[in-house]
């Protein structure tokens, strides 16, 4: 055939850009949106120990192209840095480790810019207001429990998320400390989790069209029932069980599997009657919000909406007056693809969209109302942010942030009310609640070990258990016995009791985990610092970005055994 | 434990560099010189046996030097290892650059492998990374015999089956050196896995494979006649409109041209249609199968693959894949972190490291050509041109063109009247050294 061309092909307005072809595999992850969030970031990495998990997770942070980063170090580079650090030459030796990393990570990205803070910890939080041009922090232990006191206090004031980080050889951990409300629209579920058909809920340009659709389905010619988009055969045979059932609506298990027979009964294998077969059992659920959604509906910044509040709070208000009117969420107003003819998809697609567009008009019109009696002078809220809002409307989160727990030297650890949880955790198999407990008397030893005072040069010399050359037995006991003691204060804290043998094994557990923590001196492997650093680098994209959703509030990866675990601390 | 025991600081000799410092190294040594709670004491002993293990006797071979690879050479590098070869026929595009961190805007358009190597061993002296820009296939038995370990880091299904097939087809029971262990990377958005495979003794890629299932192809009429959403007109374009139009040029999904072509005349499709949504963007990622990838995903997963090399060759720790250990951690990050690491068993019935046939139901009034079709389909075979034969006869060979011409005949015949119930049937794919053998019952 000789080729034909199209007389005058469309214009093409969207050619991507040089930087659209940059991050293209990123942006079909987070969006032009969370492209932009992460290019208004400054983020603060303060380091004292060998610091490669936290250069790790800024490599992982630079590449995708975040506003700025700096990194407090007042350390000089010396031979066994180069050993584990990549972000460091030979050429770096006795330089600055800030500023040499800072030139070695700029490099992965000219649209990012980096800062080194060369001085020490003490005297950068001794003035006033240094926290406020960075949008998160992240610490890297070891550090002094009062300088890390005093950063969590200054972040927390300013509503900084922030990151607390250990990496000691073939162990990791981090905290996040977020803001007491961070809510999240665009949690990103999955793809099958998003399908909202309403079909024991339609409206009425949904019926029309199903009655239309199905109208004398029974003498269709088997072309026509087979392109019968299956929603419509849903909604038919849903109605036709309601006239047989006086118009009850099939919720119950038995009631959809009979429903389910009926159509297979009459479509045999058909294509789009088997799409309706499968759909059933997950289409025919009343649009109900899920606990974490109800949760934020009835939030006390929902219920007293505050005139400063966040848009979000003013958006939940607005979708809970909504919901409360009609009893079901604003419509998403997607439509899975299903076997029909193109108009006819084409057509329903547009009843879903056009439904989904007055749900959001409606809920627009009532953010309205609430801003004007907020005494807003204009409306201020993006109408894109409730848009976005009405469509995720059943998967919005909200992580009630949670303050890190700060190991002091000669107070015991408080759990206060997760001590009942924790301590059940103590010998859940799959947990780590024992290497969480480690690490704390990891803190608790660098405190008590470390000379009070900064050196002279200006760095600090922070002793970890097990220091290249120390006693590291006599350390792994010394480690061993605070972190039992931790283990003995939380079984009490909780009031409950944990018997042998699992108690001889828990405190067995305890003393490898501690033994195996004095082995590294406190000193990184790089591939766990690596790997350490990638999780850190996804919990903070998620933070920055406010899309999926972030580890709430502490994980611990161990190495060994390759694999992780969350707890709420 | 007497403190005695380990030497605390190990300077082993270094052949022929009587310069060469281990104050570098200073951690690691004193990692290695001190016994570990977790490791065998019969396997590990501290000091300058693991030490040497790593930074002499061990030859590593990395296949891929793109996302995962580039981690993985770094990662590598700062583990101790110096004597690493990489494999990777790609060249480096734009697109890389946001997580492949080891390449720069002036290297867009030379080979991977070469810049990769040559960037590490640059930033990390005494480290000899030797690149080899090609296929793994262009390599024999002989090249993969002298390594001790393999470590993929592939975004590609076919290469991974190809060298697990080629590790497993290399063990010899006398020669112990034979056994290459493979670890394995893989990644999407914000999850992936790792995976340790011993070669024979622990289930391989190909038992695995059904863990990959290929995504459902869009029927060809639906594409033809009712599309309905903007990938089905980008397909339409992609697999119609192209060998309608311009069967003469060979598509080429990196040439912008060729892309900007189907992102037309999909858009004029969907025009007409009414159908909303067609993009370049969703051009080029259905016909380019784009798998989103970032920079931390890669760094979590080649993090994993070199810390169990690490574990399996100083024995510091134990490594997942011993047998009857787990073998195989899934990472998944987009709603918290999860984890979930487990032991994949290993298949009597793998065509790779198996030994028993598979039992497959065929109907047998379906035409051999419907049951080729159905293998590429098919989780555990996923075979796009396969060979089949029974003992006795040759049913179908796509190749070479004397035999596809003289067995085409069969491709219209009945299963029924080429087969007998409970008769054996041998399929395999020249793009693998594999065959399935299964025994056909008639349903």
């Amino acid at each position: 055939m000789a080729p034909k061309r199209t007389a005058t092909p469309p214009p093409l307005h969207d050619l991507p850009t040089a930087k659209e072809k940059k991050y293209d595999r990123q942006l079909r992850l987070w969006g032009a949106s969370g492209q932009q969030a992460l290019e208004e970031t400054h983020i603060l990495l303060i380091d004292n120990g060998s610091g490669v998990t936290g250069t790790e997770a800024l490599k992982n942070l630079v590449l995708p192209g975040i506003g700025q980063f700096s990194i407090l170090d007042p350390a000089v580079v010396t031979e066994a840095d180069l050993g584990v650090n990549f972000f460091l030459e030979d050429e770096s030796l006795g330089k600055f480790r800030a500023e040499e990393t800072v030139r070695l990570l700029v490099e992965l990205n000219p649209d990012v810019k980096g800062t080194a803070v060369k001085e020490p910890l003490e005297t950068f939080l001794a003035k006033d207001g240094v926290f406020t041009p960075y949008t998160l922090v992240l610490v890297a232990a070891p550090i002094e429990p009062t300088n890390l006191a005093q950063i969590q206090k200054h972040t927390a004031a300013l509503n900084i998320p922030l990151f607390y980080l250990h990496s000691v050889g073939y162990y990791a951990h981090f905290s996040i400390q977020l803001p007491p409300a961070f809510p999240i629209v665009d949690t990103h579920p999955d793809a099958t989790a998003l399908d909202d058909l309403r079909v024991l809920k339609p409206w009425p340009e949904l019926i029309k069209f199903s009655q239309e659709k199905t109208n004398g389905i029974q003498s269709m010619s088997a072309h026509e029932k087979g392109h019968i988009p299956y929603v419509c055969l849903l909604l038919h045979y849903v109605d036709k069980w309601m006239a047989e059932n006086d118009g009850k609506l099939p919720e119950a298990y038995k009631d959809k599997t009979a429903v389910r027979n009926m159509i297979r009964a009459e479509g045999g294998d058909e294509e789009n009657f088997e799409e309706a077969y499968g759909a059933v059992l997950k289409s025919l659920n009343p649009p109900k919000p899920s606990s974490s959604v109800r949760e934020i509906l009835t939030a006390p910044e929902t219920q007293q909406l505050s005139p400063n509040a966040a848009s979000f709070w003013f958006i939940a208000r607005a979708v809970q007056e909504f919901y409360n009117k009609h009893g079901v969420l604003p419509l998403p107003g997607g439509l899975p693809d299903m076997k029909a003819h193109s108009n006819d998809y084409i057509s329903l697609q547009k009843i879903y969209k056009e439904k989904a567009r007055q749900d959001f008009a409606e809920v627009t019109s009532t953010v309205q109302q609430l801003e004007q009696t907020a005494g807003h002078s204009k409306p201020i809220i993006d109408p894109k942010e409730i848009e976005n809002f009405c469509k995720g409307a059943a998967h919005i989160h909200l992580v009630r942030g949670r303050p890190l727990q700060i190991a002091q030297p000669g107070a015991d650890v408080k759990f206060n009310d997760r001590a009942k949880a924790l301590a059940n955790e103590l010998t859940n198999p799959e947990g780590l609640m024992g290497l969480y407990i480690a690490f704390l008397a990891f803190d608790d030893f660098v405190a008590t070990h470390s000379p009070p005072t900064t050196q002279a040069d200006g760095t600090s010399s922070l002793i970890a258990p097990g220091e290249p050359g120390a006693d590291h037995e006599a350390d792994a006991a010394k480690l061993t016995g605070i972190a039992h003691k931790i283990v003995d204060n939380l079984i009490t804290e909780a009031g409950t009791r944990i018997e042998d043998p699992e108690y001889s094994e828990l405190k067995e557990e305890i003393e490898r985990l501690c033994t195996e923590i004095t082995r590294a001196g406190g000193k990184e492997l790089h591939n766990i610092a690596s790997l350490a650093g990638g999780m850190i680098a996804q919990e903070i994209i998620k933070v920055l970005t406010a899309q999926y959703i972030p580890v709430h509030n502490c994980c611990l990866f161990d190495g060994i055994a390759s694999r992780s675990s969350v707890l709420r601390i | 434990m007497a403190a005695t025991m380990q030497p605390e600081a190990v300077r082993p000799s270094m052949n022929g560099e009587s310069d060469f410092s281990r104050a570098k190294w200073a951690y690691l040594d004193s990692f290695l010189s001190r016994p570990g709670a977790y490791s065998d004491p019969e396997m590990f002993v501290p000091g300058e046996i693991p030490v040497k293990s790593i930074s002499e006797s061990a030859q590593i071979l990395v296949i891929g030097a793109g996302g995962l690879g580039c981690e993985i050479l770094k990662n590598l590098a700062l583990s101790g290892f110096r004597n690493i070869h990489v494999i990777d026929m790609d060249t480096i595009d734009v697109s890389n650059l946001n997580r492949q961190f080891l390449f720069r805007a002036k290297d867009v358009g030379k080979p991977k492998a070469s810049v990769a190597a040559e960037f590490v061993m640059k930033r990390v002296p005494g480290c000899n990374i030797t690149p080899f820009v090609g296929k793994i296939q262009d390599k024999d038995e002989a090249y993969y015999k002298q390594f001790n370990l393999v470590i993929c880091g592939l975004d590609s299904i076919e290469a991974r089956r190809w060298i697990n097939a080629t590790l497993i087809d290399m063990v010899d029971d006398e020669d112990p050196d034979s056994l290459k262990p493979l670890i394995d990377g893989g990644t999407e958005g914000f999850k992936g896995q790792s995976r340790v495979i011993l070669p024979t003794m622990t289930s391989c890629i190909e038992c695995q494979l059904d863990m990959h299932a290929p995504r459902a192809a869009v029927p060809l009429c639906t594409l033809a006649t009712i599309p309905r959403q903007p990938q089905h007109c980008i397909e339409w374009a992609h697999i119609i409109k192209w060998e309608e139009e311009r069967k003469d040029i060979q598509l080429d999904t990196d040439e912008p041209e060729h892309i900007t072509w189907l992102y037309q005349k999909a858009l004029s499709r969907a025009e007409e249609f009414g159908i909303q949504g067609v993009t370049y963007s969703m051009t080029q990622g259905v016909v380019k199968n784009i798998i989103p990838a970032i920079a931390s995903t890669n760094a979590i997963i080649a993090a994993s693959c070199c810390n169990e090399a690490f574990k399996l060759i100083s024995s510091s720790a134990p490594s997942l894949g011993m047998p009857g250990t787990n073998n195989y951690m899934q990472y998944t990050g987009d709603a918290g972190v999860y984890t979930f690491t487990f032991e994949h068993q290993k298949k009597d019935d793998c065509p790779v490291c198996g030994n028993l046939p598979k039992d497959l139901t065929v109907d047998p009034e379906q035409t051999l050509e419907e049951l080729i079709e159905s293998f590429a389909a098919r989780p555990e075979s996923q075979l796009k041109k396969p060979t089949l034969k029974t003992e006795g006869k040759s049913l179908y060979f796509p190749y070479p063109p004397s035999l596809e011409e003289q067995t085409r005949p069969n491709l219209k015949r009945k299963m029924k009247d080429l087969l007998s119930n409970g008769e054996q049937l041998a399929v395999s794919d020249p793009a693998y050294p594999i065959s399935f053998r299964y025994n056909v019952s008639f349903s």
